[in-house]
């Protein structure tokens, strides 16, 4: 019998075959691989949060195998001589050993850490990005506060995280966070009583914190991170307006295989920023604060820096006490308003904002091309008073070590920070308002009269005008004609039309002919590039 | 290949006979993007192949696949090699995380950078058109939807036979409230049980009055400490200087003789006249903002301070908040010396130690 040749080139198209007859792939492949996604650097930033989500994924577990998520007391024999023969909780002693005694364990507890923070960081960021170019507007509400929800619930990830090594920093947090539960009226102290299982510290918060932050508040932002991302990708992402760009289409690449390459590529370099913060930057080194005791606590005791704001208002918040007179009187502690009411409240302005807005404007629209941030001034200041605001607080969170690196009364660090909670953010509101207002008018002004050349002339006359390049050739009163704005970068200076060349590449030396000399002041102004007409968005401008 | 396709109007296009040999595998490929809508209008090879640009393009990326596999190398002969066990002083193992994070880092930014020129620089440009397809269903798909899903609701038939709804949320509704309860069986906790939010680990046990004691469970003579001085105190009982009694941490401080008279007087003012022994007075550590030890004092103005949100307490006037989000004052501790010299705490503390709560009175 005859030998069948195996023809090892035919294998991959032969197995491609056979799965398409079970799965009927080839279509749907096809699509997948063909989708176009617009470009822009402003639309990275979510991707460095999904990327540093995957790291503390990977980090993480590795930490589980390691840590011991009990209060049991035991006394520290590991390899760490300072704090040897001292007693401490199983999970303190546990953390130590990551640290010390796993090779390779504390990178992996540093990188975890500050991958934590950069998650937190590029959710904030991102979120800014939204909000202020407009991509918050139907058809994306729902995503919109899907990532909202992100930000809290990877504020509870977070500080579920650093409770768990049970240093004497995290066991103060703990300690304010009981706190804060005791200050909800009516049902405080039996929420805390229920979580701590009895009274603060109790013996069983730290395995509670531990199921919650490895299983329950993972699939969490698993499930919000899937249906954020599926989200974006039925709704298809926004784009900036441009050539070409309206709002019924999609400009940019297919997925396959430029696109995803720059993906891959930037998801390495997120992990290795990742790995050399890990590395190289010492971050919450718990063997110096020693085990929770409830009577130590050190100044500068800051939370992580998302956590901070929340801190700072705290410290800001005067000594308002309720007092219900009913029976044995009831109080309503001072704690209650900035650590329960606030958040509360930034949640449902943040939540409501999309709709808030269209109900404002009374906009139905699908809107699928974003908004310069100066084309919106109102948003824009409402924006900047909302950052305002958290800086503000932020700050505060920290005022004790300002007042203390640079000699300022802590009680004046205080009013400084409740004074300026009040005052800074209508101020932002107005300055962001009217720069937003003057970037506007310059647009419309190089539109209607041309870049600024530098090239002065003297009329015969004697007076010096300055020489505008206009846009357009057109016919206008006076030569040429007004361009109308279309929501993209207008070019201001001479060399983004091409009139100076493009800048010589190479980096120790040029790597190619420079190119022709500039023109000269004496010749007329060059022609702008052609494919600067062609500007126009198919979106109908307010 | 350079490639400049012009944009076609879809309409009266002929579609490509993919399956005719001749037709090139771009020619394909963009047939494959039309059919789903999309128009590659401009596609532009970066480097021409062969050319010198193209070779150093492929350098640069090789370079920093190369650098990647040093790197990487590099972190297994540390992490293996390294003396990586902690030693007092500065030793060799206070770089070894640095040096992993170094090598690490280096090898994940060369596959990083790597892919990102490759993908950048070496892929042609181009740019593709997909059209959007967001417009909300034609009216007639919602219509039929809508029917269909009203249809559902006909065939079981719930408004024609209303006992069957109401049963049925009157059998589900127990069913939620089973759900529920294990969890919150399970979970919910009486926090008033033994009264152990107001009581602390000073109150006196079977009429023995409980000694002041310190860290090291020490008991305390007065002339332990000398005058402006404090000291951290804890309940002299079983597991007194632990976690179990978090609300019992209290401050013994020694006045000086003008403070202990204006500490005295306020004492006096609000019916504690008994409480400091000597110029001796003992406040409660546990901050009544938010929980946190308040344990900064400042000893020219008898300021005690917590540094968590900065509540400052006048100690000679009752320990009263004199700024900060702190609103009520720090609990007083009643002491006396006993027979053998040492203090101890007359009763427990009188007003509730801790952070504030709902049904303090």
């Amino acid at each position: 019998m005859k030998r069948r040749k195996f023809d090892v080139a035919a294998v991959p198209a032969k197995t491609a075959g056979a799965v398409d007859d079970r799965f009927q792939v080839a279509t749907p492949l096809r699509k997948l691989l063909n989708k176009v996604f617009p470009d822009h650097w402003s639309f990275l930033l979510g991707e460095i949060a999904l990327f540093s989500f995957v790291v503390l994924l990977l980090t993480g577990v590795f930490l589980t195998f390691f840590f011991e998520p009990a209060m049991t007391e035991v006394v520290y024999n590991g390899s760490y001589a300072p704090l040897r023969g001292t007693p401490m909780s199983a999970a303190y002693a546990s953390s130590l050993d990551i640290s010390f005694d796993v090779r390779g364990g504390l990178i992996m507890r540093q990188m975890h850490h500050w991958s934590a923070l950069l998650f937190m960081a590029s959710i904030v960021v991102h979120m800014l990005r939204v909000f202020f170019t407009g991509a918050f507007r139907k058809p994306r509400e729902t995503n919109w506060i899907i990532g909202s929800l992100l930000f809290w619930v990877g504020f509870l990830a977070g500080f579920t995280g650093y409770s768990l090594p049970d240093d004497g920093l995290s066991g103060t947090g703990l300690r304010i966070a009981s706190a804060i539960m005791l200050s909800i009226p009516v049902i405080g102290s039996w929420l805390t009583s229920s979580i701590f299982g009895g009274e603060f510290p109790g013996t069983i918060i730290i395995s509670r914190f531990y199921i919650a932050h490895v299983l329950l508040i993972p699939g969490l932002l698993l499930a919000l991170i899937g249906a954020h991302l599926g989200l974006v990708f039925k709704q298809k992402h926004t784009q900036w307006p441009g050539p070409g760009r309206t709002n019924e289409n999609v400009v940019g690449e297919r997925m396959f295989p430029r696109y995803a390459l720059k993906q891959g590529g930037f998801f390495m370099v997120v992990f290795g920023v990742i790995a050399l913060m890990g590395g190289l930057f010492q971050i919450n080194p718990i063997w110096y604060f020693g085990p929770y005791e409830a009577w130590v606590v050190s100044a500068a005791s800051q939370p992580d820096w998302y956590v901070m704001f929340l801190d700072g208002s705290t410290r800001l918040m005067p000594a308002w006490e309720v007092h219900i007179p009913i029976g044995d009187g009831y109080v309503i502690p001072p704690l209650f308003w900035p650590t329960v009411v606030l958040p509360g409240i930034l949640v449902g302005i943040s939540l409501a904002y999309p709709f808030l807005e269209a109900r404002h404007l009374k906009d139905r629209k699908h809107h699928n091309l974003l908004q310069r941030p100066r084309d919106v001034p109102a948003r824009t200041a409402a924006g900047a008073m909302a950052v305002t605001f958290f800086v503000v607080l932020t700050l505060s969170g920290a005022n004790d070590v300002i007042a203390d690196k640079f000699h300022i009364s802590l009680n004046a660090m205080t009013w400084a920070g409740r004074i300026g909670l009040l005052l800074l953010p209508p101020l932002a509101y107005y300055v962001a308002y009217r720069l937003c207002l003057g970037l506007q008018q310059h647009d419309r002004e190089v539109l209607a009269h041309g870049v600024e050349t530098g090239i002065i002339r003297r009329l015969p006359d004697g007076r010096f005008v300055e020489v505008h390049q206009p846009l357009t050739s057109g016919d206008g009163h006076d030569g040429h004609a007004e361009l109308d704005y279309v929501g993209w970068v207008v070019p201001k200076k001479m060399n983004r039309l091409g009139a100076l060349g493009p800048a010589i590449r190479g980096f120790f030396y040029p790597i190619e002919k420079p190119a022709e000399a500039p023109v000269s002041p004496g010749h007329p102004p060059v022609e702008p590039r052609a494919e600067r007409e062609e500007i126009g968005s198919g979106e109908s401008r307010r | 290949m350079s490639t400049h396709t012009e944009h076609q109007a879809p309409q009266g296009r002929q579609p490509l006979d993919v399956l005719d040999p001749r037709v090139s595998r771009f020619d394909i490929v963009q047939e494959g993007a039309r059919r789903d809508d999309i128009e590659i209008v401009h596609y532009e090879p970066q480097v021409v192949p062969g050319s010198k640009a193209e070779r150093r393009m492929t350098r640069t990326v090789a370079s920093f696949f190369l650098l990647t596999g040093l790197a990487a190398t590099a972190f297994l002969i540390i992490y293996i090699w390294w003396p990586w066990q902690w030693e007092p002083g500065r030793g060799g193992d206070k770089y070894y995380t640095p040096l992993l994070g170094l090598t690490l880092g280096v090898a994940l930014l060369g596959i990083g950078f790597g892919i990102l020129t490759w993908g950048k620089k070496l892929l042609p440009k181009e740019v593709s058109i997909q059209d959007r397809h967001d417009q909300p269903g034609a009216p007639e798909d919602r219509k039929i939807t809508g029917e269909t899903m009203l249809y559902l609701a006909d065939e079981m038939g719930v408004r024609r036979r209303p006992l069957l709804g109401v049963s049925l949320v009157a059998g589900l509704l127990p069913v939620g409230a089973v759900a529920a309860a294990p969890l919150i069986g399970g979970l919910i906790s009486q926090p008033h049980k033994n009264n152990q939010m107001f009581t602390t680990g000073f109150a006196p046990a079977d009429g023995h009055k409980v000694r002041l004691v310190r860290e090291d469970g020490r008991p305390i003579r007065p002339a332990d400490i000398s005058a402006g001085g404090q000291l951290t105190v804890f309940p002299g009982i079983e597991h007194g200087v632990s976690n179990r009694h978090a609300d019992s941490p209290t401050l013994l401080i020694h006045l000086r003789e003008s403070d202990a008279v204006a500490s005295r007087a306020a004492n006096a003012r609000v019916g504690h006249g008994d409480y400091m022994w000597g110029n001796y007075a003992a406040f409660s550590k546990i901050c009544t903002h938010a929980g946190c030890p308040a344990s900064l004092y400042e000893q020219q103005t008898n300021r005690l301070l917590c540094p968590c949100h900065q509540s400052q307490f006048l100690i000679t006037d009752n320990a009263r908040p004199v700024f900060g989000p702190a609103s009520r004052r720090l609990p007083q501790l009643p002491i006396e010396v006993d027979e053998e010299g040492f203090f101890v705490a007359k009763s427990d503390y009188t007003e509730t130690v801790g952070p504030d709560f709902w049904e303090r009175p």
